[in-house]
């Protein structure tokens, strides 16, 4: 309905405002996932202890949420079975996380924005190449492939980017494939091509910042995606190595007194589900903020 | 005149938007007699589509709907249950869209979509229901009706489709039809051959057919009366021959003029134009809403504008004395 | 460059797709222009016309460079198509569009895409530029604010402008109007109708303007040429072809206009609406299954386009006849 009226250009901004405004969504997961950020750029300077620090006279302190009177005021979150402030390896993990899901992310965006458009804008033999990698890729089990690799090659936070980077890029070249076929047809590719541009330049100037919308859900999905495969590959011992205070290592350490201290599994994995839900709810938002208004 | 098979009385549509309601029709009243084909005409946006959507009760989900009275063919169809409207539509009162690609499920062979609605509608056994597919097929001009009836839509060309659409829509017998844009997707040469068949088949089976198009080219050639829509509002209904000789209202003066003729346009005479653009119908509008456009507009435009009626049901929503003259430099 | 020199001279242009029907099936050659021959003088106006799938869209595309054919030549200025740079072709030849909404790129603001060609053209500087824009939109009767504007604040007929704007901003020799006004409402057609017309007789653009909607062509056009089935079976002046049309197409093409009399009920057009399938198009004359005036001869020899009688050129068997049988 929205042909019925042309707006004038000043309201634009004011507009974008109101959508992210209008978005709560947006506005919750923005905060939480600035937040970590936060914690994570200044861990040093918020964490009260060294997260690598063992005491082991104060093993397995319980916060005072859980029991009062076990609690020391020392540690706010706890510690764990070696004694180790829970607080502090749980900002230093954010570290990790962060870290790896970012890296991550790029990686296989790159490897899979550049498939995906090479394949929908040129169509043909290179199509035809694209799909069968991308097929090839999707029968490849992807917690098989990284628990093989990482058996031989070792864990380590540079392996485990590089092989999650190597098998996450299909759902981005799947994404980027279908939606560069559709902005090809488009007549505006086209007046660009009659207008004399280069292909390099069509793909820059007029089909890349009209993914932008796809690639940002996409790219939440796939960061969320390698933090949630990185703890479980740190869970199985595979993942980065102890004594990385990464959040899937803090589970896969508390499971053995996981019966008598839940909460000690309880704290990393609600920090796993909280940043993976807080990057989801950010794409899904950014891409209804930065959607092109007019006709859907 | 007999009773109308459908009467409506100031309708009005509101659908909630980001920065407001959008007033999508308003007041809006319209009656279609049975043989009697009314064109409801406009350009996009000004409501048309949603006026025959709103009358077949099928808006989308978040507008709302309010009417003085809406009555089709004894029922009335603000209080009607979902389950009678549901026995109405497709058999009393049929449907015909401007896509007959999206409008057919390619899923189902001709046939099957066909006598579905006569089997719905319980008028008949199968037996009874390919026997009446088979001869409105063959009367809307498809030849080997019997053989289409095997086939997916994907097979029929865009024409045959929509000579499809409207067996599909006659089917059941209907008192009214409601066809929106129902040749905009085909071609030229085709247009005038299912305009021919739908005012035919209308005449022969003394149906009402509620045409909703953009098109004054097609509403002069079928339209026994016409409601020219501006805005959400009917600005001006008549018989068609008396509208399109005396239009009474700027717009419909306008619309008329703008429109290109062979032989009386030329290289180097321009077309009439309307200047300026649609106001947006958030948030409601006060007084004539073509005032901003229009070549004639005084102060007491701005006050709501009275329906004034003249002769043979012909009434306009403007101020003006006199039949509007065209502004083209040698009217025809 | 002489004054005789057509601008865009089509020299028996084909263009043959194969179509895929399904995994397992052959592909089949589908012949969207069958041998297309047409010149456009300098400051002239052709006008294409035709249905749906009779190639008049794929011609553009390979004036414009966009699709080479299959076989013949495209020569624009006297120069061979195939043979100019990207840089080059652009400066000669400029497209507007039929969809408003999917011309103009969606995430640009107007003032960019506008001034999109003179940046790949590297013409100008910055404020250059920008003044050439700001001319450029005031010509087609856009504000200066509209520059700052993204296309989704326009509305339809404002964004049609923006894109004869990028058309002509570079002056091109020839403008290539693929059916410009289709997708406007009326009232907005007659408004870059009048545009066209009032930029054609400023600028003596040349251009090819290519519609289904002969009313609207003869406002534009010097000559028209009607095209069925990847062929033109007519070709003359517009007013000749307007008043006395030769081929029975472009009859029934004229008939369907419905203009807005309402004295004159719908007009019969004699066409049947059965169109033919273009993967197998009928021997002969691939009008002669709709022709009324079909006779032997149309089943099974295709006829070239000729002369019979006025200025006009006209492929018809039926013509020819009548034409030989007249007193001369």
């Amino acid at each position: 309905m929205s042909d019925i009226t042309a707006t004038p250009p000043p309201m634009k901004l004011r507009k974008k405002r109101g959508r992210i405004l209008g978005n709560s969504g947006l506005i919750l997961a923005g905060t939480v996932l600035g937040l970590i950020t936060l914690m994570a750029i200044f861990a040093p300077f918020i964490a009260p202890y060294d997260p690598y620090l063992q005491t082991l006279d104060d093993r397995l302190i319980p916060p005072a949420f859980i029991d009062a009177e076990m609690a020391d005021p020392r540690y706010l979150l706890g510690t764990d079975n070696l004694g180790r402030d829970y607080l502090s390896r749980l900002i230093y993990g954010a570290r990790i996380s962060l870290l790896i899901g970012l890296l991550t992310m790029l990686v296989s965006g790159v490897i899979g924005t550049v498939l995906g458009v090479a394949a929908g804008y040129f169509g043909g033999r290179v199509d035809t190449v694209v799909s069968f990698l991308i097929t090839t890729r999707l029968s490849l089990p992807v917690v098989m492939v990284a628990l093989a690799v990482v058996a031989v090659a070792g864990g380590s936070l540079q392996v485990v980017v590089l092989v999650l980077g190597l098998l996450l890029w299909d759902r981005f070249a799947v994404v980027m494939r279908s939606a560069t076929m559709q902005l090809r047809n488009l007549e505006y590719v086209a007046a660009a091509q009659a207008v004399g541009c280069s292909t390099p330049r069509i793909l820059v100037g007029e089909i890349l910042p009209n993914l932008i919308p796809a690639l940002v859900v996409v790219a939440s999905y796939e960061m969320a995606q390698a933090i949630l495969l990185e703890a479980a590959l740190s869970f199985l011992g595979l993942g980065v190595q102890p004594p990385l205070p990464s959040w899937g290592l803090m589970v896969a350490e508390a499971k053995e007194v996981m019966l008598f201290d839940p909460w000690v599994i309880l704290l990393p994995g609600l920090a796993i589900c909280v940043l993976v839900l807080a990057i989801n709810m950010l794409g899904d938002g950014i891409r209804d903020v930065t959607a092109p208004e007019g006709r859907s | 005149m007999t009773t109308p098979v459908l009467d409506v009385k100031q309708l009005a549509v509101q659908i909630p938007v980001t920065d407001g309601i959008l007033h999508a029709v308003r007041d809006v009243t319209l009656t279609v007699a049975r043989g009697e084909t009314l064109c409801v005409v406009g350009e996009s946006g000004c409501g048309k589509s949603l006026t025959s959507l709103a009358v077949m009760g099928l808006l989308p989900g978040s507008a709302r709907r309010t009417a003085a009275h809406m009555r089709f063919a004894g029922e009335d169809l603000l209080t009607v249950t979902p389950r009678r409207l549901r026995e109405l539509r497709g058999n009393r009162m049929a449907m015909i869209f401007q896509e007959p690609m999206t409008s057919l499920n390619p899923a189902w062979t001709i046939g099957d979509q066909l006598t579905e609605p006569f089997l719905r509608h319980g008028k008949g056994n199968r037996r009874e229901a390919t026997d009446r597919a088979v001869f409105l097929l063959e009367r809307v001009g498809i030849a080997a009706a019997g053989r289409r009836l095997g086939q997916y839509p994907h097979e029929l060309s865009g024409g045959l489709r929509q000579r499809v659409m409207i067996a599909m829509a006659l089917m059941c017998g209907p008192d009214l039809i409601l066809a929106d844009e129902p040749t905009t997707a085909l071609d030229v040469t085709i247009q005038a051959e299912i305009l021919h068949l739908l005012a035919e088949l209308q005449r022969e089976f003394g149906m009402g057919l509620l045409l909703v198009t953009h098109d004054l080219g097609i509403v002069a050639r079928v339209a026994h009366r016409v409601a020219v829509m501006y805005a959400g509002e009917v600005v001006e209904s008549g018989p068609t021959v008396t509208v399109f000789d005396e239009p009474r209202h700027p717009y419909t003066r306008g619309l008329i003029d703008c429109i290109p003729i062979p032989a009386r346009s030329r290289p180097g005479v321009p077309l009439g134009t309307i200047p300026g653009l649609v106001p947006s119908l958030v948030g409601g509008i006060e007084g004539c809403a073509f005032r901003d456009r229009c070549a004639f507009a005084t102060e007491p435009c701005a006050r709501p504008v009275p329906v004034v009626t003249g002769a043979e049901g012909h009434a306009w929503r403007c101020i003006l004395p006199s039949a509007v003259p065209s502004l083209l430099e040698n009217p025809a | 460059m002489s004054d005789q020199q057509p601008i865009l001279e089509l020299r028996n242009v084909v263009k043959r797709y194969s179509v895929g029907r399904g995994m397992f099936a052959a592909k089949r050659p589908l012949m969207a222009v069958g041998g297309v021959s047409l010149s456009v003088p300098r400051g002239q106006v052709l006008g294409l016309v035709g249905e749906s799938g009779c190639g008049k869209s794929t011609l553009a595309k390979m004036v414009l460079g966009l699709e080479t054919p299959t076989e013949g030549e495209v020569l624009i200025d006297g120069r061979p198509i195939a043979q100019l740079g990207r840089l080059e072709r652009a400066r000669l030849v400029q497209p507007v569009f039929q969809d408003p909404y999917s011309s103009l790129n969606p995430r640009k603001t107007i003032a960019s895409i506008v001034g999109l060609p003179l940046a790949v053209h590297g013409e100008g500087t910055g404020p250059e530029r920008a003044t050439r824009v700001e001319e450029m939109l005031a010509m087609v009767g856009l504000a200066p604010r509209h520059a700052a504007a993204y296309p989704s604040q326009l509305s339809g007929g404002q964004r049609q402008r923006v894109a004869i704007a990028r058309a002509l901003i570079l002056k091109p020799q020839l403008l290539i109007c693929d059916e410009p006004t289709s997708a406007l409402d009326v009232s907005v057609q007659a408004q870059i109708l009048n545009l066209l017309m009032d930029l054609q007789s400023r600028l003596g653009l040349t251009s090819l303007f290519i519609s289904h909607n002969l009313a609207v062509v003869q406002m534009l056009a010097t000559r028209v040429a009607v095209m069925y089935l990847g062929r033109v079976v007519e070709e003359g002046p517009t007013a000749e072809v307007m008043v006395r049309a030769q081929h029975p197409y472009s009859r029934g093409l004229l008939a369907s206009v419905l203009t807005p009399d309402p004295r004159l009920g719908l007009p019969d057009t004699r066409l049947g609406s059965v169109f033919p399938d273009p993967l197998s198009p009928p021997p002969g004359c691939a009008f002669h299954p709709r022709c009324p005036l079909v006779f032997d001869r149309c089943k099974t020899e295709a006829p070239q386009l000729r002369h019979h009688q006025g200025a006009s050129r006209a492929a018809c068997h039926a013509a020819e006849r009548d034409a030989a049988m007249a007193p001369a």
